[in-house]
């Protein structure tokens, strides 16, 4: 057990240094979220008072769309040089190496995250007065639920020639109950402030939602990495 | 035994295909009897209704197809045995036909019930998702590369979507209230609408007849997969004999 977190740590530190010393993925999938943002005040006039209602589905849709980048990226990036099957036969579990991608892309997108909602917020004007260390616990849970089926999905699908298609159609109805829940409770917790009660059950399901995949993941993915 | 010319060992259609394949035929045309002129015409929603028989019983053979290539994905992934691939691959395709009959009778029947073609109810939405990753699945079976890989990645990814649907339903029916009537017993806070008997028959039946179409079509689909690995095999064998 402790051999498994110390080998996801290792995996998780030396995606984390690469990217410390390339800021290849972060940088674009920053990039990529501050022009979806430019894309919905497009779509959406910013000047409107009826768009503060949207607010809370642009931060998924950022979330989603940059995330796909990033995931997509985790596992092709390891096939050069046969990565992998280096990987596949260290004296790990291959749930470390699961654990350790989880790691990496979760921090990604948290650092991502962390520019595109204030930065949504100001484009936006949209002025915040909801409860804070909820709306975090609401986004870390969201955040963590689609990444860590993502990440087992990429894994899956990087076994494909053409991952980077197939990627987004296995994803997106897998992790539709865990946007659900996000969304609704974001939107509670942005603009609809006095239903607090059913912010917290939308809470408890993104909660089981993470437990089940995130185990479930777990014990698959030993036969994702077969060879 | 094993010439290149040598046919012999092309798989039989087996027994029971046939006999449920002349058994599906008049059930099939005393489901269309019963559904049709047996069952009287509903009060509010005319013939229109008579989508109903099919409607469900599609429906529930979808559910019951993507059940089957559930429990097929975990027994190859612990017993490693192609045909339980071959089986959970068919019941995909056709679980995915049936879902389809499902998404095209339900709209065409709700503009004359509810009158709107589509609403985000939760069975519908579920059953869209059910859809959607279920081609996702049969997508990752197209994939390149060897057969044994596929059919692991296609198990693993059959049992996360499987346990996927009641959490996708769950999620929606918070998400949004319920239109569907409850036909059968109590529900939470409607009372079941109720059926005439001869409906009830009707639907039962249709029902059953639609499970023995899906066994139907299950077998003729894994012979036909059997028939493609023998072809493959052949090819193979030729080719070797060519080179050498």
């Amino acid at each position: 057990m402790n051999n498994l977190f110390k080998a996801a740590f290792i995996i998780a530190g030396k995606d984390l240094y690469s990217e410390w010393k390339t800021k290849q993925v972060v940088t674009t999938m920053l990039i990529f979220a501050g022009l979806v943002i430019v894309t919905f005040s497009f779509a959406f006039d910013p000047s409107n008072n009826a768009v503060r209602a949207i607010i809370p589905g642009l931060i998924w849709v950022i979330t989603i769309f940059s995330a796909i980048l990033g995931l997509n990226r985790s596992f092709l990036s390891e096939t050069k040089n046969d990565n992998l099957y280096g990987m596949i036969v260290s004296p790990t579990d291959p749930s470390s190496i699961y654990l350790g991608k989880v790691i990496a892309n979760f921090i990604f997108v948290l650092i991502v995250q962390l520019v595109s909602i204030p930065a949504l917020f100001i484009l936006f004007d949209f002025r915040f007065m909801g409860n804070f260390p909820l709306f975090l616990a609401v986004v870390v849970l969201g955040t963590f639920g689609f990444i860590s089926v993502g990440t087992f999905l990429a894994g899956l699908s990087s076994n494909s020639r053409s991952s980077e298609m197939l990627l987004p159609i296995l994803l997106f109805p897998i992790v539709s109950p865990i946007i659900i829940a996000a969304v609704q409770a974001t939107r509670i917790l942005l603009i609809d402030i006095e239903q607090i009660a059913s912010a917290i059950s939308w809470i408890q399901l993104m909660g089981v939602y993470n437990l089940v995949f995130f185990v479930l993941c777990l014990v698959l993915f030993e036969y994702v990495l077969e060879v | 035994m094993n010439k290149p010319n040598d046919l012999i060992d092309i798989p039989e259609e087996s027994r029971l295909y046939k006999t449920l394949f002349f058994i599906s035929i008049p059930m099939v045309i005393i489901a269309l009897y019963l559904s049709f002129i047996y069952a009287p015409v509903e009060r509010t929603m005319g013939v229109v209704q008579k989508i109903f028989y099919f409607h469900v019983a599609s429906a529930w053979v979808a559910f019951f197809a993507f059940f089957i290539v559930a429990v097929f994905s975990i027994m190859y992934l612990i017993k490693r045995t192609r045909i339980y691939d071959v089986i959970a691959g068919v019941s995909a395709e056709i679980g995915v036909v049936y879902t389809a009959i499902v998404l095209i009778t339900g709209p065409i029947w709700a503009r004359s019930a509810w009158n709107t073609w589509w609403t985000w109810e939760p069975r519908l939405t579920t059953t869209l998702i059910l859809f959607f990753m279920y081609i996702g699945y049969i997508m990752i079976r197209k994939m390149d590369g060897a057969w044994e890989k596929k059919a692991r990645l296609a198990s693993v990814f059959g049992i996360i979507s499987f346990i996927n649907v009641p959490i996708v339903f769950m999620s929606i029916r918070w998400w949004n209230t319920k239109l569907h009537p409850v036909v059968f017993g109590e529900g939470s806070d409607q009372t079941g609408g109720g059926l005439e008997p001869e409906m009830l028959v009707a639907l039962i039946f249709s029902v059953f007849t639609m499970t023995v179409l899906y066994s139907v079509f299950l077998l003729k689909g894994v012979y036909i997969e059997k028939l493609q690995i023998q072809t493959a095999r052949l090819k193979e064998k030729i080719q070797e004999k060519m080179i050498s």
